[in-house]
């Protein structure tokens, strides 16, 4: 299955970069039960890598209590205007997907 | 038998190497076994810090969990967690309620703020803790949510 883009927001302000990303998932718990009793197979990122131009600025590990489409907000020091800021999943399917936006 | 192989994960640089191409995306075997699975099944708030390795958290003023007081749909509640701990390199959100309490975690490089907001769903009105690591300490913070609406099934 095809993923979506995510929406990657960072704004540099003052030496500090604000990053906001807004991850397309479905991140299903695996406790849902469809509309024949059946229970829907979990379904959700594991794994999400944050680089500022290539280097980690925030490594994390979600579970499934994580919401649909994952909102996600962080700062780190350091970054300017027009570097490269790339977000990059995993989920438990074994899908992955990145995408990278530069700051503004 | 290929040698080469087994020098290269012997050596601690085959590791970096490693870590580089798993963080890259590279190896998603190796990636997907670096998912701490007994962290995120574990079902109770103790065995959650087990998992964590966190032993015995201390209370800290210095760590704060944001989020709503009232969250009225339990499938997007709104959290973050803020450190003033200098040092900080691991924060987590668990959730004591939910079916399993750790929501997620995040490792934080040098030069990353301990300020990251995320949304959680939760199943029931209940403490979330936000757990924060520094040097090789753990230290905890809680708020209460109320939830009005579970986020798992029904």
């Amino acid at each position: 299955m095809s993923t979506k883009p995510m929406r990657i927001r960072a704004s540099v302000k003052d030496g500090v970069t604000e990053v906001k990303a807004l991850i397309a998932h479905e991140m299903e718990t695996g406790q849902r039960k469809d509309a024949n009793g059946a229970v829907i197979p979990a379904w959700f990122i594991t794994e999400l890598t944050a680089t500022h131009n290539g280097k980690p600025v925030l490594v994390s590990e979600f579970g499934t209590a994580v919401s649909k489409n994952p909102y996600l907000a962080f700062r780190f020091k350091g970054g300017a205007a027009g570097d490269k800021i790339a977000i990059s999943w995993k989920d438990n399917k074994g899908e992955s997907r990145t995408d990278e936006a530069a700051i503004a | 038998m290929n040698n080469q192989r087994r020098n290269v994960l012997k050596t601690g640089t085959g590791a970096a190497v490693l870590g580089a191409l798993a963080a890259a995306g590279m190896i998603p075997n190796v990636a997907l076994a670096a998912w701490n699975k007994a962290a995120f099944e574990a079902k109770s708030m103790a065995d959650t810090l087990k998992a964590l390795g966190a032993v015995q958290p201390a209370d800290s003023s210095d760590v704060q969990v944001t989020g709503p007081d009232i969250a009225e749909n339990g499938a997007v509640v709104p959290v973050g967690v803020d450190s003033k701990i200098a040092g900080t390199t691991m924060v987590a959100i668990l959730i004591d309620k939910n079916p399993n309490a750790l929501a997620a975690s995040f490792m934080l490089p040098a030069g990353t703020e301990a300020n990251v907001q995320t949304r959680v769903k939760m199943g029931q009105t209940s403490n979330v803790y936000a757990l924060v690591k520094a040097g090789d300490k753990f230290y905890m913070a809680t708020k209460e949510i109320k939830v009005t609406l579970g986020g798992c099934g029904g």
